[in-house]
């Protein structure tokens, strides 16, 4: 599960360029600030190797392990 | 309108972020630019102080002006925001007073290498047991897109509009020089290497340098025709050559290459512990710490 908080999001959208499996695209969702939040469209293939946590320069992402 | 499958991935728990908890929650969000490096040197250094196994309630930040000496503002630890060039001068007091403190100083390349140039040599001649993150946009980001003393030569600024003329400063060289006992240098798209790294540097007992090549998508990106944060996460990737693999190579092939990697690490003496041996040959006793006065 990867959820992301729309609030601390600035839409710079370096977790797309980073994405090993390119698991995010820009969605229709804005923010107050009227940005573009990125959304996990292909989550089935996330691997779980929590780069884009890391890579996220606002603290905005979060990755839960598989079971 | 979202389906009700899509608000799932919206709905974010605060505390659920591996490093939000690191952070003072009521700062947030940060007033960095829209993909600026920053962030993500805050995330690495977090997992290196994690995997160093260190406390942050041990740790003091300490920083100068610049965008990159915002961070210890937003961070939950003793922190001290000092003036211009001068945060390495604050650090070796605040290492000196109390040598059981681990002192980490987050610098930029304005910073560190143009005003507070002199204090970053010294500090390395002394090897007192400080850890400086120096994260270098090549730009000077705070005031409006001058150039720095790390502008790659040819690149554009406010004050170099046609290019940058001068030969950029190399400042894992230059402490290497002066007496650094660890360095090393990655750049914001090597962020696990970079945690790895400041680990090792926040362990080493002695002058730690790690030079964090960053992004200002904001002034250097859009003088130099990389507007977006993801074209500069791109051009470092494509651009970074790893130490061994440069060693190897001449340099004619390293021309606008960014080398990577731990240049150096030989530890010797520390400051403060010489300090210490002073006051006890001296006077017989060891030098008093956290007061001013005699207990």
């Amino acid at each position: 599960m990867i959820q992301i908080n729309p609030d601390l999001c600035k839409g710079c959208y370096i977790c797309i360029e980073i994405c090993p499996k390119s698991v995010y695209i820009i969605s229709n969702v804005t923010n107050d600030k009227d940005i573009k939040i990125p959304f996990p469209e292909n989550e089935k293939d996330c691997i779980t190797c929590h780069l884009c946590e890391l890579e996220c320069p606002d603290q905005a992402i979060y990755v839960e392990d598989k079971k | 309108m979202m389906s009700e499958e899509k608000k799932q991935n919206f709905i974010t728990d605060e505390e659920k972020n591996p490093y939000i908890k690191y952070f003072r929650r009521d700062r947030l969000p940060t007033i960095f630019c829209s993909g600026c490096g920053i962030g993500i040197t805050i995330n690495s250094f977090l997992k290196g102080l994690e995997s160093a196994e260190m406390n942050l309630n041990n740790i003091s930040l300490v920083s100068g002006i610049g965008c990159s000496s915002r961070v210890p503002g937003y961070l939950k630890c003793d922190s001290l925001h000092t003036t211009h060039g001068r945060a390495i001068s604050f650090a070796t007091g605040l290492k000196v007073g109390n040598p059981d403190l681990n002192v980490v100083v987050f610098t930029g390349d304005g910073d560190a290498s143009a005003i507070g140039g002199n204090h970053l040599i010294h500090a390395a001649r002394r090897n007192i047991n400080l850890t400086i993150i120096c994260i270098n946009n090549n730009i000077y980001g705070m005031t409006g897109g001058q150039v720095s003393p790390t502008s790659p030569e040819g690149s554009l600024a406010t004050t170099a509009p046609y290019g940058s003329i001068d030969t950029p400063f190399n400042l894992i060289k230059l402490v290497i020089a002066a007496g650094a006992t660890f360095a090393g240098r990655w750049t914001t798209a090597h962020p696990l290497q970079l945690s790895k790294t400041i680990k090792n540097g926040l362990l080493n007992d002695g002058f730690s340098f790690i030079e964090v090549v960053s992004q200002c998508p904001t002034y250097y990106g859009r003088k130099n025709k990389l507007k977006t944060p993801s074209s500069m996460i791109k051009m470092f990737k494509e651009n970074s050559i790893n130490k061994r693999r440069a060693d190897n190579m001449s340099e004619e092939e390293l021309l606008g290459k960014i080398i990577v990697g731990e240049f150096v690490n030989n530890p010797r003496k520390e400051f403060s512990e010489k300090i210490e041996n002073l006051s006890i040959t001296e006077s017989g006793k060891n030098t008093i710490r956290k007061s001013a006065y005699k207990i």
